[in-house]
């Protein structure tokens, strides 16, 4: 009785060890790229470290301080040691560690991030498969006109008449910053997500501001994902429509309704899925010009201004910490793909 | 005069293009009775149009036009997309060509044949349940418990049929329109589906409507053919009287396939006359 023991123990912990495995290969490589870009930038480190009128003695110190006398393989281990412990170095910018940083703004992100690609599912989707059922009805041009305007508009004016009419003009919703001035640091961080933290905290003040400041910028974002989600699900949705098993069903009798959603639906949800992590991972890794506009303290803004700066720990640690987002999203969109797929089994 | 299930008259499929209209299929009329009525004719003759249309599920653009398509003399083009559907499934069904692709590959088998009773029966789950296993059963089909909980894909082809079979019959309609229903699958196994199904419409007392290619198929299996060509029934004769068919489209198909019992160095190669698409359909009203 313990061999079949044994192998049903190991036909579990197999996907899972496999999962794992993959996950950490893809982060190696990963480590690898940013390790090397960070050497080959022509910015010396030492230097940015000691400032240009350092005396020689201070920059040899640093210079070995740094484990730069080392070989290269030497080094890359020595940054792979650091990173298993967290720690990106100091930002020069900031003159904080790395990762304290990354986690004060990606925190910020995150919140935008989540609550535009929610605002893109739910409107995209519905909106897609609409689009497709009514292919060249007066429903489908109206869908097209409004991705074609979330692709083509450019976000930092949409945003800037956005900011002019709904704040500006009609005060509907808070301006610039994650949350009103009075409300900065009322409630204690926990999450770093100030709309759970101020549930948390049972601060409803804080939270209707929070969210007042974050309904504009999320939902221009969400509109971005929209344009995409929506143009994705109608063509996903034309290609299943026409398959011969939407005919069985409604040879079956099945109304139009239970053909589209019970049938058609079902299948393309695999695909939807590939689609909304990417959109996902993508507003994850920050967009720059919304975050520079709303004044929104999150990761794009965080790396964009490091890299200019020359700040090269930070740029890295930015870099480790979006690879990482889109390895995870990766990971979870494999898994979702079995649970709504049975031939991925 | 035989007790007559459906009764078409003049049936027109019209796909509008951009050069005209394109007709589908012209004027077809028949009649079914408690009987198996094939439908014969190569690929694009409109054959499965003709079947698609009884149940009006030609979509648009294309346009079905009758004098009329009476199911027990009430006509179908008069009914509401609403009554259709409870004409669909209950009372006219139909078997595809293909299981890989008739089946829902997401939902199982079991979901799939429950569904299709629970449309026109309020059964509950339970009773659903065990109606689908008997279906299941029915078709010769074993271990029908495992197969219920079974997804499309872990099925053969065979057997997918016969699935298909059991979910489009267990709703009991009245008339059941196959359509190359044997054609994707190896031959080792057609025979067997085929008296499968054709033991079901037998003991239910069905009409079927068998739509194929396979003239020798249709021959052995059918009581009655049409023979399609370009939209038009050329000719209609008794299944048992088919290898003495008049019609030069008929003979020229018969004559291009080996046999067995009269070898030839050569086989004839189908001349087709333009003159064959432009005579009117032959009625198949008995």
């Amino acid at each position: 009785m313990r061999a079949p023991l044994l192998s049903r123990l190991w036909s579990i912990l197999k996907p899972v060890l496999s999962t794992l495995a993959s996950i950490a290969i893809t982060l190696l490589g990963l480590l690898f790229v940013t390790f090397i870009i960070g050497r080959i930038m022509p910015i010396d480190p030492v230097l940015s470290i000691v400032g240009e009128r350092a005396s020689k003695e201070t920059y040899d110190a640093v210079y070995l301080q740094m484990g730069l006398d080392k070989p290269l393989l030497m080094q890359f281990l020595y940054y792979l040691w650091d990173v298993i412990h967290l720690d990106f170095g100091t930002s020069l910018l900031t003159s904080r560690p790395v990762a304290d940083d990354i986690a004060r703004v990606f925190p910020a992100t995150l919140e935008l991030a989540t609550i535009g690609i929610i605002f893109g599912i739910v409107l995209g989707v519905p909106l897609g498969v609409l689009a497709a059922v009514n292919k060249g009805k007066w429903i489908d041009q109206i869908a097209r006109v409004i991705a074609l305007v979330g692709y083509s508009m450019p976000i930092f004016w949409l945003g800037l008449i956005g900011l002019l009419i709904f704040y500006g003009i009609l005060g509907w919703v808070g301006g610039p910053g994650r949350v009103g001035i009075f409300y900065v640091d009322v409630v204690p961080s926990v999450t770093g997500l100030i709309l759970v933290d101020a549930l948390l905290d049972g601060n409803w003040d804080v939270f209707k501001s929070a969210f007042s400041h974050i309904v504009l910028p999320a939902s221009l974002l969400g509109y971005y994902s929209l344009a995409y989600i929506s143009r994705m699900t109608r063509s996903f949705m034309l290609e299943q429509l026409s398959a011969e098993y939407v005919t069985t069903a409604r040879v079956k009798g099945m109304s139009e309704w239970d053909v589209v959603w019970k049938h058609a639906f079902k299948n393309i949800r695999v695909q939807l899925i590939t689609v909304i992590a990417l959109s996902y991972a993508g507003l994850l890794e920050g967009s720059v010009l919304t975050e520079i506009i709303f004044s929104w303290p999150g990761i794009g803004s965080y790396i964009t201004t490091a890299l200019l700066s020359a700040d090269m720990n930070a740029v890295m640690g930015g870099t480790v910490v979006v690879g990482l987002i889109f390895i995870l999203l990766n990971i979870f969109s494999d898994l979702l793909y079995k649970i709504f797929d049975p031939r991925a089994k | 005069m035989m007790n007559n299930l459906l009764d078409v008259e003049n049936l027109w499929v019209k796909f509008p293009n951009r050069n005209g209209v394109f007709d589908a299929v012209r004027g077809v009329s028949f009649t079914l009775g408690r009987e198996r009525l094939g439908i014969v004719g190569e690929s694009g003759s409109g054959k499965s149009m003709t079947g698609r249309a009884i149940l009006r599920l030609i979509r648009k653009p294309g346009i079905v036009e009758a004098d009329h398509i009476k199911l027990d003399g009430v006509d179908l083009l008069g009914k509401t997309e609403k009554e259709m559907r409870a004409v669909r499934g209950q009372r006219i069904s139909m078997v595809m060509q293909d299981p890989k692709f008739s089946l829902n590959p997401v939902i199982t088998i079991g979901d799939q044949i429950i569904e299709a009773y629970r449309l026109h029966n309020s059964a509950s789950k339970a009773d659903a349940y065990r109606k689908s296993v008997e279906m299941l059963e029915a078709v010769s089909i074993n271990d029908p418990e495992r197969v219920m909980r079974a997804y499309p894909h872990e099925m053969s082809g065979g057997m997918g049929q016969r699935i298909m079979i059991a979910m489009m019959l267990i709703p009991n309609p009245e008339i059941l329109i196959a359509d190359e229903p044997t054609s994707a699958l190896d031959v080792s196994v057609q025979r067997q589906v085929l008296d499968i199904m054709d033991k079901l419409v037998k003991e239910r007392g069905m009409g079927l409507i068998f739509i194929s290619h396979d003239l020798n198929l249709v021959a052995d299996f059918c009581d009655r053919v049409l023979i399609m060509y370009a939209g038009r029934v050329v000719e209609v004769c008794d299944a048992k009287n088919l290898h003495e068919a008049k019609h030069p489209y008929t003979r020229g198909l018969l004559n291009s396939l080996p046999r067995l019992d009269e070898p030839s160095k050569r086989l004839e190669v189908l001349q087709r006359d333009p003159e064959w698409s432009k005579a009117p359909s032959v009625s198949g009203r008995v």
